[in-house]
């Protein structure tokens, strides 16, 4: 397990198990859209976008 | 789309992994069909150096509707097999190109009209009949649907849409509002068969499991799998929901939706969707 510190809190995940576009929840509750994994990079996971769909 | 080297023939694009993505990453691995994962945002095209597809087939699963058909464009450009076809997603995402297909075909759907301009589309709904249904042309998991109860309440909508909404809300499309059991069905198919189905069941009218609906087994009558295999031949086919409402004229078809959800329904029907979906674009495969 690592521990990332985000400006959104702090994500404890193992970087291996990670999948481009996962969510992760730090412990703030803040959800982060994975989009990098060497290195592992987090960003704000927008909640909801107008042409989201299925 | 360069940077992707020789592979596996199949390669699934995404941005969000949802629980279907999941799901279907899953499925690929346990069938042990080769397949890439290929995450959409890390994506680039340079037209000067475009190249044929690596891969033979490619499922677009972007939550992004834009995003998504700009890749099924891309990869049917580039001579790939695209589960869908840039030309299905073109017509599910819009409601009016999804309606002018069923109506072409001759598949029951609800009463259905588009007008450009506010006395137009109240002229609609004097001809429906109130309530009436308002929706966005462009749209998914119920958002900006309106029910209408009466001449004043379109009104309002209307004026909110002509001057805060952008060029398609401009487009006005309205449907009659039918009145179904509690529940509209949703209904899988792939390739030419409807593999499963569920009911959506909810207290609002608005039933989408999206919106709150809950979801159990629908069984699936000869009706059924006649008005979802025409609905989905209507729009091209491939893999896609068909999303029906039980009325007094029968089954009418709602919608078609190109991006499935199907999270709720495996356990639900007992059939699993994902690994019927890998093994379609398995089958997609030219053979070597």
């Amino acid at each position: 397990m690592q521990t990332f510190l985000t400006p959104y809190g702090r994500v404890d995940v193992e970087p291996e198990n990670l999948t481009l576009g996962e969510l992760v929840v730090t412990d703030e509750g803040t959800e982060l859209e994975v989009v990098g994994l060497e290195p592992v990079r987090f960003e704000p996971a927008p909640e909801e976008d107008e042409d989201w769909g299925e | 789309m360069s940077e992707v080297a020789a592979h596996p023939r199949i390669a699934v694009v995404y941005d969000r992994l949802r629980p279907e993505e999941r799901m279907l990453f899953e499925a690929f691995e346990r069938s042990g069909v080769p397949f890439e994962q290929v995450y959409a945002p890390h994506q680039s095209v340079d037209f000067s150096r475009f190249e044929r597809s690596p891969f033979d087939v490619v499922m677009e699963r972007c939550l992004s509707q834009t995003r998504g058909l700009a890749f099924s464009r891309l990869y049917a450009a580039a001579g790939a097999r695209v589960i869908n076809r840039p030309e299905v997603i073109e017509t599910c995402g819009d409601k009016l190109a999804t309606n002018a297909a069923l109506a072409a075909a001759g598949v029951p759907a609800p009463r259905t009209g588009v007008a450009f301009t506010a006395e137009a589309v109240l002229e609609l709904c004097e001809r429906f009949g109130y309530p009436v249904v308002l929706k966005p042309v462009v749209g998914s998991w119920g958002r900006m649907v309106s029910k209408l109860s009466d001449r004043d309440a379109v009104e309002a909508v209307l004026e909110h849409k002509e001057v805060l909404g952008g060029p398609q809300h401009k487009v006005f499309y309205v449907q009659e509002f039918v009145r179904k059991p509690g529940r509209d069905i949703r209904a899988f198919v792939v390739g030419d068969e409807v593999i499963a189905a569920i009911y959506r069941a909810s207290e609002h009218w608005i039933t989408n499991t999206a919106r709150g609906g809950s979801a159990s087994n629908c069984p699936l009558s000869d009706d059924l799998v006649e008005v979802a295999t025409a609905a989905a031949r209507a729009v091209g086919g491939g893999v896609l929901a068909v999303d029906v409402i039980e009325s007094e004229r029968g089954l009418l078809v709602v919608e078609v939706n190109h991006t499935m959800e199907f999270r709720n329904s495996v356990s639900t029907t007992g059939v699993d969707i994902p690994a019927r979906v890998v093994r379609y674009a398995a089958e997609q495969v030219v053979p070597a």
